[in-house]
């Protein structure tokens, strides 16, 4: 048998490397500025784009998509070339996919600054990005299926369908929460209102953490932890049952991030049920990988990249216990909103993804630039210094949800709430915020660390060139099952049908969570009083989209007495029929605002807004002055009202023409109102009369943003308020 | 009020199907697994374990 030579691509996994070790030390270092920013609110004043609501989906953006994601396509160029004996496909889609990427995230990083964002969690990108990222997607599994179709390596290693289940479900995720309807060309709102958007989002949001942060990690470590310890994976017929039981039960799960909200009981507890059975799994895979090293375990004493990976596997094995726990009802009543989340996520971003990550990049770059590592010592420190910052994070958050979680909840006797002041709970968590950012410090001096030792090792090695490799071609084998083969034999050998057979799998749970999602819309019950918003309003609301508000605010009073006692009647489906997209969010580091229309006077939210320590002592709400100098952009209202008409919101065509006197006469109305303090009275005239002796041009408060944000707020809830008699 | 509290999904019609559904596609998935699993041979599961391990490639460290 003739023996056929090629190339494996080193460069683009070397590329893949850099980007991985930038966008990281990028990622981490905007999740600690806003780390600071919990000490220090008014760290970064005046500047809007570098405001926390603003910044924190930046960080999650970066951390998820830049860091991890090129960790993915560095660690699956790798191994994939040599698990199949092939070059990657096509030379244009790995170079298309490495810098469609790339500029994907420079957008990223220009326009979330911006304001530019959906506000659905992990999906901030506007809509062009949306079809970019689909775009640039699509070349990666194409490159891939291609590279598996013209492999010289007859059987499909289990990493392969990790990355397979990966691709495929990432893309009918991404596409489905994606759907959109633009207003500009950066400006878009969500196809779903309320109840159902929060269906979709938490479905996409939940199995982006599965099949983006965990299957293809799963699919390195079933790759990189045989190598690194040079020895088979404990067992082989575990990964099988490992991999499909995970990718059939992960789709389901999705409800568990909106349990106490209006979905029915059967799909909670159908969320919670598999929640509870992905233990099996996780664990299942956890096992598989810490016991490849059986018989190892002397080296891990001196592998830094083994010590990475020790860590990574537990990592994830702790995140895995703790989320199915945290999908029970009676501890996600405890846990939902609070820092333990907060936690959680960062358990498994820093322990699993930010550890493999580095073991990976220890053991790549020395094989790459054909060197030894600079120093094993260096990266021995990073790992331990690493640790010391993961714990040194997690350990005061899980303190500060309790703490949160069981003030909010605490009663006195005679049946008020003990700590009805929201900021009582913000000051007994400082220290916690204090000792997670000394934690995140740490964390972020090893990976400089890295980049060092990383530098080092390149300076001292050899450019990368493309390795030379042989293999037989593959020969032709009958498309039927051979005498004696097995099933799953057989379909090792098949791709395409695997690959069918897995997007079935993740198809059912997916169909099982989503038709009753696109059905839901037609049984939201209608509540007569519930109306759209008016056009300042709706201005409004897309400010706080923009802002970013919805990152420390939830809208979803849950119906818990303690919840119903501080914020009021509890939220109800049938109000946020409007809501495209849906602001429940998940992260209340502030008070809930689904009830606050009414509840302050508009002077408050002015004052609030300019100032938010000198209305509420002690708040760590950064100051928006920019709000209240800003003029409002009205040039898109009448656009965006048309677009709501085609999703359903009932606008007539009256309102819509007099939209912009409509907004004229509710932003004077604000402005009256404003008027009744003494202070502003004072202030503004004085600006007012400053400019006119200036000769510059005055913007009336009427047509100010902050009127917006006003209107929205004292609107919040009110549709419905239960009145006192 | 009530029909606030009620879950919204339970007036979808023939919607009582669905959990018998999820729970018939969720046992015959797993009895197909296990039988998938169980009749795999070693010597083929050997093989393929090795996979990543084989050394047709220069990538012992210098």
């Amino acid at each position: 048998m003739e023996v056929e030579k090629f190339y494996y691509d080193n460069k683009i996994v070397k590329n893949f490397i850099i980007a991985t070790i930038v966008w990281g030390i990028v990622g981490m270092s905007i999740g600690l500025l806003i780390a600071f920013m919990f000490m220090f609110p008014n760290l970064t004043e005046g500047i809007s784009w570098l405001s926390f609501g603003r910044l924190r989906p930046l960080h999650t953006n970066a951390v998820i998509f830049a860091f991890v994601g090129n960790a993915i396509f560095a660690g699956v160029y790798y191994s994939s070339q040599r698990l199949l004996k092939a070059r990657m496909w096509s030379n244009f889609l790995s170079k298309l996919n490495f810098w469609g990427w790339q500029a994907i995230i420079v957008g990223a990083a220009i326009t979330l600054p911006l304001g530019y964002t959906t506000s659905k969690e992990y999906a901030e990108l506007e809509w062009p990005f949306d079809i970019a990222i689909a775009l640039i997607w699509v070349a990666f599994g194409a490159n891939l299926i291609g590279t598996i179709l013209k492999r010289r390596q007859r059987h499909l290693y289990v990493a392969l369908w990790f990355y397979l289940a990966t691709f495929v479900t990432v893309a009918v995720l991404h596409i489905f929460n994606s759907m959109e309807l633009p207003v500009s060309a950066l400006k878009s709102y969500s196809a779903y209102a309320g109840v159902q958007d929060a269906l979709v989002q938490w479905w996409y949001g939940h199995n982006a953490v599965a099949f983006f942060l965990t299957t293809p990690f799963l699919g390195l470590m079933y790759y990189f932890v045989p190598k690194a310890a040079n020895r088979p994976v404990y067992s082989y017929r575990l990964s099988i049952v490992h991999f499909w039981s995970l990718i059939f039960i992960y789709i389901w799960a999705g409800p568990h991030h909106l349990l106490y909200t209006a979905l029915p009981d059967w799909a909670q507890n159908l969320g919670v049920a598999f929640s509870v059975m992905l233990i099996a799994p996780s664990w299942g895979g956890m096992i598989n990988g810490l016991l490849t090293l059986r018989g190892a375990w002397d080296k891990v004493r001196i592998d830094p990249v083994l010590k990475f990976f020790v860590v990574a596997i537990t990592g994830y094995g702790m995140a895995t216990f703790e989320g199915p726990m945290l999908s029970l009802k009676n501890v996600n009543a405890i846990a939902h909103f609070t820092d333990w989340i907060i936690a959680h996520v960062h358990v498994g971003a820093l322990a699993w993804n930010g550890f493999f990550a580095f073991g990976m990049i220890y053991w790549l770059v020395p094989r790459l630039f054909k060197s030894k590592l600079w120093s094993d010592k260096l990266a021995n420190a990073h790992f331990w210094i690493g640790t010391l910052g993961i714990i040194m994070y997690a350990l005061p958050m899980y303190v500060a949800g309790f703490v949160q979680a069981f003030m909010w909840k605490q009663f006195n006797p005679d049946g008020t709430l003990t700590y009805g002041n929201f900021l009582e709970t913000v000051h007994e968590i400082m220290p916690m915020y204090w000792m997670r950012a000394i934690g995140g410090s740490l964390y972020i001096i090893g990976a400089f660390m890295l980049l060092y030792n990383v530098i080092q090792t390149i300076r001292q090695g050899s450019k990368v060139t493309d390795e030379l490799a042989e293999a037989a071609p593959l020969e032709r084998v009958s498309n039927k099952r051979t005498s004696k083969e097995g099933y799953h034999t057989w379909l090792e050998r098949r791709p395409v049908k695997l690959t069918i057979y897995a997007t079935i799998a993740i198809l059912i749970g997916g169909m099982v969570q989503i038709i009753p999602s696109l059905l839901v819309d037609d049984y939201v019950p209608v509540i007569t009083s519930v109306k759209p918003y008016t056009p300042l309003e709706l201005e409004g609301r897309d400010i706080y989209i923009r802002e970013g508000c919805v990152s420390c605010h939830s809208q979803m009073i849950r119906p818990f007495r303690s919840e119903v006692e501080r914020y009021g009647e509890y939220s109800k489906s049938g109000e946020y029929v409007y809501d495209h997209p849906f602001l429940w969010g998940s992260k209340r580091t502030g008070p809930d605002l689904h009830r606050v229309g009414g509840k302050y006077s508009d002077n408050w939210h002015l004052n609030h807004m300019y100032d938010p320590q000198s209305t509420s002592s002690g708040s760590i709400m950064p100051s928006y002055k920019w709000l209240i100098k800003n003029e409002l952009d009205k040039s898109l209202t009448v656009k965006k009202m048309e677009t709501l008409v085609t999703l359903g919101v009932p606008y007539t065509d009256d309102e819509i023409e007099r939209a912009l006197v409509w907004m004229d006469e509710q932003g004077t109305g604000i402005e009256q109102n404003l008027y009744s303090d003494p202070d502003f009275v004072k202030t503004y005239d004085a600006d007012k009369k400053f400019a006119e002796e200036n000769g510059e041009e005055f913007i009336e408060m009427r047509n100010r943003e902050i009127v917006a944000v006003i209107a929205y707020l004292q609107r919040l809830g009110t549709d419905i308020k239960v009145k006192s008699e | 009020m009530l029909k606030f509290i009620k879950g919204n999904l339970e007036q979808i019609d023939g919607v009582e199907i669905y959990p018998i559904i999820s729970l018939l596609i969720f046992f015959i998935f797993f009895m197909v697994l296990f039988w998938w699993v169980f009749t795999a041979k070693k010597d083929h599961i050997i093989e393929v374990s090795n996979i990543p391990l084989d050394h047709n490639q220069n990538e012992e460290l210098l």
